[in-house]
């Protein structure tokens, strides 16, 4: 699996991203609105719907959120396979066995 | 002055009134001919004498677009009150009805969208 890992360090860079991250743990599978509400209510984050929009695409490049299209509807839907790989770039597969 | 109708666009006025009636709840309130369309209003049976909600079609192009566009990001078109959120998603689902947010607290409001199968996004909310 290709990782973009610039890509994802700087997505996880921001604090805004990160609460959208926060939030489709909570609940995956969001519309913009729904996140936009979320963030706005429960986080007191006043950006535009088109900055969270535009957060929406770091996250989706650096592949952490993925867009699905049902309908006539969109929803972000969470993928922590990147998160997988960077656990495993310094902790390794396997937790080791503490030795005193 | 005073808020006496307010409007929704819909794709096909005798679905809407079905769905706004025996889904929603809503009862029909005035069902005049215009030509090709009706002046069709709905009102709450808790208050019949309050707004009445306009059931207009939106054979205007522009009005397509703008419900395209509002649907995508998952915008509502309007919102309407209940007492409980949960107890109102629970019944609607309960009746096919899609929901685009399903109930999620945001504080001094409790709200869920779902589809009016007419084009728009419709908000419910129950306020605290």
């Amino acid at each position: 699996m290709v990782v973009r890992v610039g890509d994802l360090y700087q997505a996880l860079a921001d604090h805004t991203r990160r609460l959208i991250l926060d939030e489709l743990t909570e609940r995956d599978g969001q519309t913009l609105f729904e996140i936009c509400g979320r963030l706005a209510t429960r986080h007191q984050v006043t950006s535009s719907r088109q900055a969270i929009s535009q957060h929406l695409d770091v996250l989706e490049a650096a592949g952490l959120v993925i867009t699905r299209r049902q309908g006539r509807y969109k929803f972000h839907h969470l993928d922590t396979r990147p998160l997988r790989a960077v656990a495993e770039r310094w902790l390794g597969a396997e937790p080791r066995q503490e030795t005193p | 002055m005073r808020i006496n109708l307010t409007s929704v666009y819909v794709d096909d006025q005798a679905k809407a009134l079905r769905f706004y009636t025996e889904v929603l709840g809503f009862v029909k309130k005035t069902d005049v001919p215009t030509g090709e369309h009706r002046w069709l209003t709905v009102v709450s049976p808790d208050a019949p004498d309050g707004v009445e909600l306009l059931l207009e079609p939106d054979a205007h192009p522009a009005a397509k677009a703008f419900k395209e566009a509002l649907a995508g990001d998952g915008i509502p078109l309007t919102q309407f009150a209940v007492d409980d959120v949960a107890a109102e998603h629970e019944r609607l689902r309960g009746l096919g009805v899609l929901f685009t947010q399903e109930p999620v607290d945001m504080g001094p409001v409790a709200t869920a969208v779902f589809d009016d199968t007419c084009g728009n996004l419709i908000q419910i909310a129950q306020y605290k």
